[in-house]
């Protein structure tokens, strides 16, 4: 079978500042139609030290960098936990509408309707797909979606009389929970999953009292496997008067099969950049919803969106609320894309989705599990993870398949998480990819483990094709250099 | 569905492997019990026609379908967006990459944000930058929160009442469950911050000062920084315009240990909001202490040139909840956006647009003042300026909307209770002097 990797014709482009000459400028500048007014010159600095390049000089430098990157429209991203599925174009003409681009954020509801309309209905229809009576779009990304969701779960204590200090957090969560926690002013337990790498409830059961605030829970959980047990956790939870946080992270894989907010879950976040297909863009800009059950809604950041006799304001007076989030309304841009994603869908399409997206994943995991060692060896949602333990006789290291795996042409799986398994290999495939894709992907991670045993030393020392080999990252951190 | 690729003859097959009768039975491990019974109940899907038509006719509902004259600012700007900035940015190399954790088919985007990162310094006079951050208030928390954590015993934030309101709004909020405690230092009668009020105070970790404040106004940061030196506390300075520093002293010149601000000005579409830019920047020694990514250079096993993810020791994914922040995904292709502008703009281009967005806003200030407004304050401002407007002005503003597609100002009231009658106006580049005098010819006539 062709892999898609391949090498090909490329540039070298030097730092932006090499390029600069003395009196270069790349934009137009229009001739002034007002009389010049200087300000005082006690005020007034040097101009900052920018570069000086003509407008093709910096075409072509943004042009050359780009074509060094890997990205979803040029090969298969199975990025475990992060949910790399294709970004549809059409989004990206609805974003860059005048009307929504162009709309200043403080130009008066009378004057936003269309923005204000989008927003609340997407927030309905995030409401629907989750199983929750409110929403707030405010949320930048997903930490900050925690963030929100557990300020939430803060304020709610303090209004009940009686703040709390700890809170569970199982093994399998993402990073970002325990630090989400940590700001505020919680203390994490983690709690260990059971042996089938599940939640077990007498694990809840015993660690879970009266100042513990509640449990954070990834479902499906970073394994890729559904907390089977979640009704009970959450039964477990609020009997001892705390709260269910459910991080939403993983949703591609159960849209239309469960909704959290029937499970007893109390506030769930969403990551509209994962699910709901909008770019990921090198880093963001993300944007990460929190849907709350009808007892939290007066702690949701405001503003808050009303809609009254057909037209749409913005509302502030809510005496219970965390406050703000966001100095605007969030991620308006990033929302017009999942908007349009979830139009385009309809209910039948998203839970197509999450299927393809579960059947995708199970294919993987059948398929390499005889090649790949899979510690977990059950039936899985929308990822699978696998550890290097078969190829560690020949002193190869899943770092070293992941490496190697770029020069067939394919983004590696996310590696070294869930740190649940030791030198994980997480393929997350998502369901834009097909059934050849994923046969490329198979062939090339079983051609990886057969050079594994005959030619280790081509995987030690991969990636060979892309422009750079493995980078000095104990350099890069000892002695930082972060500018030019 | 296009985005679906699977035919009928790939699931069967696939379903083989797998051992399954059906999609359905992929989800066995969930119990029946906890499997939704509702249904989705979403609208019918729309095809790519019926969809266009759907979002037209909802961005027809907003004013700004149409081209429109902004004089408002008030953390969001209207500013030329060079054509090459979106058409860079948009490639499918920049905008469909994930974060760039494995370096060696991400040296696009890395090379990139280190050359953002370079860039931001420059323009604020800073050592290090980070690769950005959700907004500019949010930018600012977290610069609050590395004062009070380097604290050892004081647990107070002192904030400026004229930083953006929103700004401080999100400092109360990330602040509360800690328990440390925001303080505002007034505004003088001069529009800027009082720094009398400010000396009064004690058990301070930090001091957070806009400038140019919300008001539009200047700020004297050098002095603030030998009061916060007074105090050994750490001198935060904030800014919603990024282009002001094309033209003033840069906050790092001025002493600023850690300045956070909003960057939508360098070449992002306002987007109702978001998403912007936050940019986070300090000094050498508050490296360790700054939230979120950095990107460094480095070389590669044969020596070559290359860019890595750095110091990830401070960030969640390692630390987990001794993580100095909780950021994750910032706003890498919004700092990508930047770095394009900054690039393009250059060193001659920025100060010149500057100096333009001064200019038209000392003109705009001079003609509403010629038609009935009265100047409140007298200090240098950058392109942002408040006035008192006549009676009857806020008919008139709705009606220039309206009619003319017009936005002039902002009513302070909302923001400072006291301040009725008050609007904040803005201009910038985009507004033609043409412009501006039939705004006054409307509003004397």
């Amino acid at each position: 079978m062709t892999q898609p990797g391949t090498s090909g014709l490329i540039f070298n482009e030097p730092e932006l500042w090499e390029k600069s000459r003395e009196g270069r400028c790349g934009i137009s500048i229009p001739k002034s139609d007002v009389p010049r007014a200087d300000l005082d010159p006690a005020l007034t600095g040097d101009a900052p030290k920018l570069p000086q390049l003509s407008e093709l000089d910096v075409v072509r430098h943004f042009t050359r960098l780009s074509q060094w990157n890997f990205c979803i429209d040029s090969g298969m991203y199975p990025l475990g936990s992060c949910t790399m599925k294709y970004n549809p174009k059409t989004n990206e003409v609805q974003a860059a509408r005048k009307g929504f681009a162009a709309a200043h954020p403080l130009a008066g509801d009378e004057f936003s309707q269309g923005a204000l309309k989008l927003m609340y209905e997407l927030e309905q229809l995030l409401g629907q797909i989750t199983g929750f009576p409110a929403v707030t779009l405010q949320p930048a990304a997903g930490a900050h979606g925690e963030l929100t969701g557990m300020l939430m779960i803060h304020a709610w204590h303090a209004k009940q009389g009686k703040q709390r200090s700890k809170i569970l957090i199982p093994d399998t969560a993402h990073g970002t929970n325990p630090a989400s926690a940590t700001l505020c002013g919680y203390r994490s337990v983690n709690i260990k999953s059971g042996s089938k790498g599940i939640l077990e409830p007498r694990t809840i059961a015993e660690a879970m009292d009266e100042d513990t605030a509640g449990i954070m829970i990834t479902n499906p959980n970073t394994l890729g496997l559904f907390e089977e047990n979640i009704k009970e956790v959450c039964d477990i939870v609020h009997a001892k008067g705390g709260l269910v946080y459910g991080d939403g992270a993983n949703m591609n894989a159960v849209m239309g099969i469960i909704k959290p907010g029937e499970l007893g879950i109390d506030v769930l976040h969403l990551n509209l950049h994962k699910t709901f297909s909008t770019p990921h863009g090198g880093g963001g800009p993300g944007s990460g919803p929190v849907a709350v059950t009808r007892d939290l809604t007066p702690f949701l950041p405001v503003p808050r969106i009303e809609k009254k006799n057909g037209t749409y304001a913005f509302i502030t007076n809510f005496p219970d609320t965390i406050g703000r989030m966001h100095t605007f309304y969030g991620h308006f841009g990033v929302m017009v894309r999942a908007f349009a994603y979830i139009l385009s869908m309809g209910s039948d399409g998203l839970k197509r989705a999450s299927q393809l997206a579960v059947l995708n994943a199970n294919y993987i995991k059948e398929s390499l599990k005889t090649t790949l060692d899979l510690p977990y060896d059950r039936p899985c949602m929308h990822e699978c993870v696998f550890t290097d333990k078969s190829v560690q006789e020949y002193h190869i290291s899943t770092m070293d398949m992941a490496k190697r795996l770029l020069d067939y042409g394919f983004h590696p799986p996310t590696v070294y998480f869930p740190l649940v398994v030791d030198a994980a290999f997480m393929v997350e495939p998502t369901e834009t990819e097909s059934k050849d894709d994923l046969d490329q992907f198979i062939a090339a991670v079983k051609a990886i483990v057969k050079e594994a045993a005959s030619t280790p030393e081509l995987l030690k020392s991969a990636p060979h094709l892309p422009k750079v080999t493995r980078l000095d990252e104990v350099a890069a951190a000892r002695k930082p250099c972060l500018k030019g | 569905m296009r985005y679906l690729p699977h035919t009928r003859q790939d699931i069967d097959q696939m379903l083989a492997v797998t051992g399954h009768d059906g999609l359905d039975q992929l989800f066995e491990t969930i119990p029946d019990s906890a499997k939704t019974k509702t249904g989705l109940n979403l609208p019918d899907p729309l095809s790519e026609w019926d969809l266009n038509a759907t979002m037209e006719a909802l961005c027809s509902q907003n004013a700004a379908c149409r081209s429109y004259t902004c004089l408002m600012g008030a953390g969001s700007y209207d500013h030329h967006i060079p054509a090459i900035v979106p058409y860079l940015v948009s490639r499918s190399e920049f905008m469909t990459a994930y974060t760039p954790y494995q370096p060696e088919v991400s040296q696009g985007t890395l090379q990139g944000i280190y050359e953002f990162q370079t860039m931001v310094t420059a323009l604020l006079g800073m050592d290090v930058a980070t690769a950005s951050h959700y907004d500019g208030g949010t930018a600012l928390a977290e610069c609050a929160l590395i004062a009070l954590h380097k604290s050892k015993k004081a647990n107070k934030i002192a904030v400026s009442s004229l930083v953006h309101p929103s700004h401080r709004q999100i400092m109360k909020t990330y602040l509360h469950p800690s328990g440390y405690e925001m303080v505002d230092i007034p505004a003088d009668k001069n529009g800027l911050t009082d720094a009398k009020a400010f000396k009064a105070m004690d058990g301070i970790a930090g001091v957070a000062v806009q400038s140019p404040n919300f008001l539009g106004n200047i700020e004297d940061l050098g002095h603030f920084k030998a009061c916060a030196d007074e105090k050994n506390c750490v001198f935060i300075t904030s800014f919603t315009e990024a282009l002001a520093y094309g033209l003033l002293k840069s906050p790092g010149c001025l002493g600023a240990d850690l300045v956070a601000g909003e960057g939508q000005s360098l070449g992002m579409a306002k987007n109702f909001g978001g998403p912007g830019l936050g940019l986070l920047a300090g000094t050498q020694k508050m490296m360790r202490n700054l939230p979120g990514r950095f990107v460094g250079k480095t070389t590669d096993s044969n020596g070559r040139r290359g860019y890595v993810l750095t110091l990830a020791t401070r960030e969640q994914h390692i630390r987990r909840e001794k993580a100095s922040s909780n950021i994750c995904s910032n706003n890498g292709l919004n700092a990508m956006t930047a770095a394009i502008y900054m690039a393009a703009a250059g060193k001659n281009g920025i100060r010149e647009i500057a100096r333009l967005n001064h200019d038209k806003a000392v003109y705009l200030k001079n003609i509403l003042v010629g038609a009935g407004f009265e100047s409140v304050y007298d200090g240098a401002f950058f392109n942002e300026f408040v006035l008192k407007a006549p009676a009857g002005f806020a008919a008139r503003r709705r009606e220039l909307a309206e009619k003319h597609n017009l936005f002039a100002g902002i009513c302070l009231e909302l923001y400072y209770p006291d301040m009725a009658d008050h609007y904040l106006f803005c201009a910038t580049e985009t507004v033609s002097g043409q412009a501006m005098d039939l705004l006054a010819k409307e509003l004397k006539s």
